[in-house]
């Protein structure tokens, strides 16, 4: 599939019936009917969604938190994981980093003309199989397709609706001086696995994606009552442009120990070698958890007992207020330097 | 990892500070030449560490800061050019020529591709054989055997769509030119670690003896530069002006004899103009006359002309680059000018001394 | 521009010594390498690679006799130094 202008969808599967999506298929007539009715609702199979109506109507029962997507991510699959997993999962933990249960989804599917009907079919099923572990349900959605060459394969677009679960609001504007910061595993193998699949770079790894739903261990820590004053997942910009935002929204100086965050070796090896930051990379998997001091043995206690948690750590504490906000990395050698969050120009096509 | 994680014990550092200051008993001001060596002080604080008396100053080994205008454009005029690919190392991409940069061009719609290395340039060659596909081989010495190469494969395999544009340049005649500057304070060298690999370091014992002052071979790791630094003042407080090698695990007397003899084949020595600097003679690499056809300066004409604006009105990146000036001595820095919105070469390239201490020490809007 | 890493030599593909490549192992990255001016590498070896070439076989037994004399230094700093590759 792959020349050296075209990227490739690295798809693992052999080449299916040899049937490719057609412009006609997003044109809204017979063509798309055939195309939902064979590949889209039989893996999709949600009562609402069968109702084929313009929107879904839900009854949620109380206040709920709505965010929104796009993915772009290029390779479509790469280890640990594909777009569809990818777009499931980060709108899932988007819902959750908002301290609420995820309670459906809406999908936006923008394909090229040209990609592998077997493509799409494996990437649906991927979204499926993702959502169902969640119990999370896709109950609307909207396909185009667009002229080969203009969508890389398939863009992904996912919005989300959830029940609030935090008794006290989550807010990154919430965390003040002593909180503690908290990590919910190793940082930065999303970004590694996707460069990796990428054959331009030409590096072999065993590292795969920590794409993975956070949401069980963020109720968990709800449930439980701990004092959670903000939640964030470190997806692009990675780990430091998360810190760096919620010290400007909260107006407070965050110290970071450097040895404290957990980076495993072979992320360390890939950084060295194409001359990235850990922290810069993009994780889907992981969030950061801003916690009042007292609560933070408990709430990394409980963390662990997660196997997406297993890693967790504290790796820093709100110090100070800063109407500017600042977050100073504390060095191996005990230098402070101050963490910002990369320029954006290094990782495209990330997530 | 090995022969990285050992040479960033904490400890060890820690005791190399400690016998720095023990070492010091006067003011000395010491230059390390190598970008690569300026990223590491400033992102590990090793310039923190050593005592007042010492002052270590930048110096011009960014190949990417050092690139003349006129080959930038020519580098964008080459993207732009239908039919044509230019392959370069990341770091270019956001270098000022006189009128946009390579990420401009690319956005423009010139074809612009981002390699690792030389060789990879050669296999787009070889896949895309109607379209010609030149290689912006900018570098110090580290980066020549590379990039020879790759025109030597090329010739080889009789790979026709295949050149390059040359802007290589060499170390030594930099210590030069900074030593015969009237008003030089260097009084000690920490010489670039990797291009002494290819090297060898024979060539810089008679600028050590004709100027007086001590050269240490220097690696990139803090343990590397703090001991690097440590024999330097031990030389100056004895008086002493010596080439020695810190690096010895990866560096030879005689360099890279393999290396050395590709480079002197595929290439030959050259006046280049150094930006930020000037014309300096028999100072950078062009291609030897058996291997001109791959010159992309024959296909699409020479990299020359005023070339416009050398930089902004504020720019000190000349003085930064020379050592003269630090980062923070400039009225634009991390105001004005900062990566994203950058006023010259230094703060664009991720090895230049502004970029190094804008990232390390001045990031956001903050101080540390 | 000067980014060279070390890598330890996993295995060696190739016999003309001018387009030799190996696959070096970067601490769980592993990468193919072109080894043309490592003409004396051998698996197991650590070097130092730039721009996808190795550019020296890192010496093992200089990098410890190196460490040594510097440790020696810097515990007495007043003894004499063991060895000191200079030139003058």
């Amino acid at each position: 599939m792959s020349d050296g202008s075209a990227p490739s969808w690295s798809c693992p599967l052999p080449d299916g019936d040899g049937e490719v999506v057609r412009l006609a298929d997003g044109g809204g007539g017979r063509a798309m009917q055939r195309l939902l009715a064979r590949v889209i609702r039989p893996l999709l199979d949600d009562p609402e969604l069968a109702r084929a109506h313009d929107g879904a109507v839900l009854d949620p029962g109380g206040p709920i938190a709505f965010t929104t997507d796009s993915f772009v991510v290029r390779p479509l699959f790469f280890p640990g994981g594909d777009i569809g997993r990818l777009a499931v999962c980060g709108t899932a933990n988007d819902l959750a980093m908002c301290g609420a249960e995820p309670l459906a989804l809406a999908l936006g599917l923008v394909l090229e003309e040209g990609l592998p009907t077997a493509v799409l079919r494996r990437i649906v099923e991927s979204i499926r199989e993702t959502a169902r572990d969640l119990g999370l349900r896709v109950v609307t959605g909207d396909l185009k397709v667009v002229e080969r060459g203009k969508a890389d394969g398939l863009y992904v677009t996912t919005t989300g609706i959830g029940r609030i679960r935090a008794a006290t609001r989550i807010d990154p504007a919430a965390p003040v001086p002593g909180d503690l910061v908290l990590v919910s595993g190793d940082v930065g193998r999303h970004g590694v696995a996707v460069l990796a699949a990428r054959e331009d770079l030409g590096f072999d790894t065993e590292v795969a994606s920590d794409c993975a739903p956070v949401v069980a261990p963020v109720l968990a820590l709800l449930d439980a009552g701990v004092a959670v004053r903000c939640l964030r997942d470190p997806t692009r910009g990675g780990t430091a442009a998360a810190l760096v935002e919620i010290a400007e929204t909260a107006g407070v100086v965050i110290r970071v120990e450097e040895a404290a965050v957990p980076v495993r070796e072979e992320v360390r090896a890939a950084c060295e070698l194409l001359g990235f930051d850990p922290l810069h990379l993009p994780c889907e998997g992981r969030f950061l958890a801003f916690v009042a001091e007292p609560d933070a043995a408990r709430a990394l206690a409980i963390l662990r007992r997660f196997p997406v948690g297993r890693g967790a750590a504290v790796i820093g504490r709100v110090e100070g207020r800063d109407p500017r906000g600042r977050v100073l990395l504390e060095t191996p050698f005990g230098q402070r330097r101050p963490l910002d969050m990369p320029s954006g120009e290094q990782l495209p096509r990330i997530c | 990892m090995r022969f990285r994680d050992e040479y960033r014990d904490p400890e060890r550092v820690r005791r190399l500070a400690r016998a720095i200051a023990r070492t010091v008993t006067r003011p000395h001001v010491l230059m390390e030449v190598c970008g690569g060596q300026t990223h590491a002080i400033v992102r590990f604080g090793l310039d923190r560490l050593l005592p007042a008396e010492v002052t270590l100053l930048h110096g011009p080994g960014c190949p990417v800061c050092v690139t003349p205008v006129a080959h930038v454009d020519k580098a964008i005029a080459i993207a732009r050019t239908p039919g044509a690919i230019l392959c370069s190392y990341g770091d270019m991409l956001r270098v000022p020529g006189s009128s946009g940069d390579l990420a401009g061009a690319r956005a423009r719609g010139g074809d612009v591709r981002v390699v690792y290395s030389p060789l990879d340039a050669l296999e787009i060659a070889r896949r895309e054989p109607e379209r010609e596909v030149v290689f912006f081989a900018v570098g110090f010495e580290t980066t020549a055997p590379a990039n020879a190469m790759a025109v030597w494969r090329a010739r080889r395999e009789g790979i026709r769509n295949f050149s390059m544009l040359v802007s290589q340049v060499l170390v030594p005649p930099a210590l030069e030119a900074i030593l015969s500057t009237p008003g030089n304070r260097v009084e000690g060298f920490l010489a670039a670690g990797h291009v002494c690999t290819i090297m060898g370091y024979r060539e810089y014992a008679p600028l050590a003896a004709r100027w007086k002052v001590p050269i240490v071979v220097t690696g990139f790791e803090p343990v590397d530069i703090l001991e690097g630094v440590w024999m330097c003042l031990r030389q100056l407080e004895e008086g002493r002006a010596e080439v020695e090698n810190q690096y010895a695990r990866s560096v030879r007397p005689e360099g890279n004899a393999a290396a050395r003899r590709l480079v002197g084949e595929v290439f030959r020595v050259v006046s280049r103009h150094w930006r930020g600097i000037g014309d300096l003679p028999r100072s950078g690499l062009g291609l030897a006359p058996d291997y001109a056809a791959f010159d992309a300066e024959r296909r699409f004409g020479p990299a020359d002309g005023a070339g416009g604006g050398e930089a902004e009105a504020d720019c000190i990146a000349g003085l930064v680059l020379r050592g003269e000036r630090k980062p923070p001595d400039c009225p634009a820095f991390a105001t004005r000018c900062r990566p994203e919105h950058p006023l010259g070469v230094t703060m664009v390239s991720s090895e230049g001394a502004c970029a190094a201490y804008y990232r390390y020490r001045f990031a956001g809007s903050a101080e540390a | 521009m000067c980014l060279a890493v070390p890598g330890r030599v996993i295995d060696i593909a190739g016999d003309d010594p001018a387009t030799r490549t190996g696959r070096v192992d970067f601490g769980g990255i592993v990468k193919e390498i072109h080894l043309a001016f490592v003409p004396e590498v051998r698996p197991g070896d650590h070097v130092l690679v730039h721009v996808g070439f190795a550019i020296t076989v890192i010496d093992e037994a200089e990098a410890r006799r190196v460490r040594a004399w510097l440790e020696e230094l810097e515990e007495g700093e007043g003894s004499e130094p063991g060895r000191r590759d200079a030139l003058s």
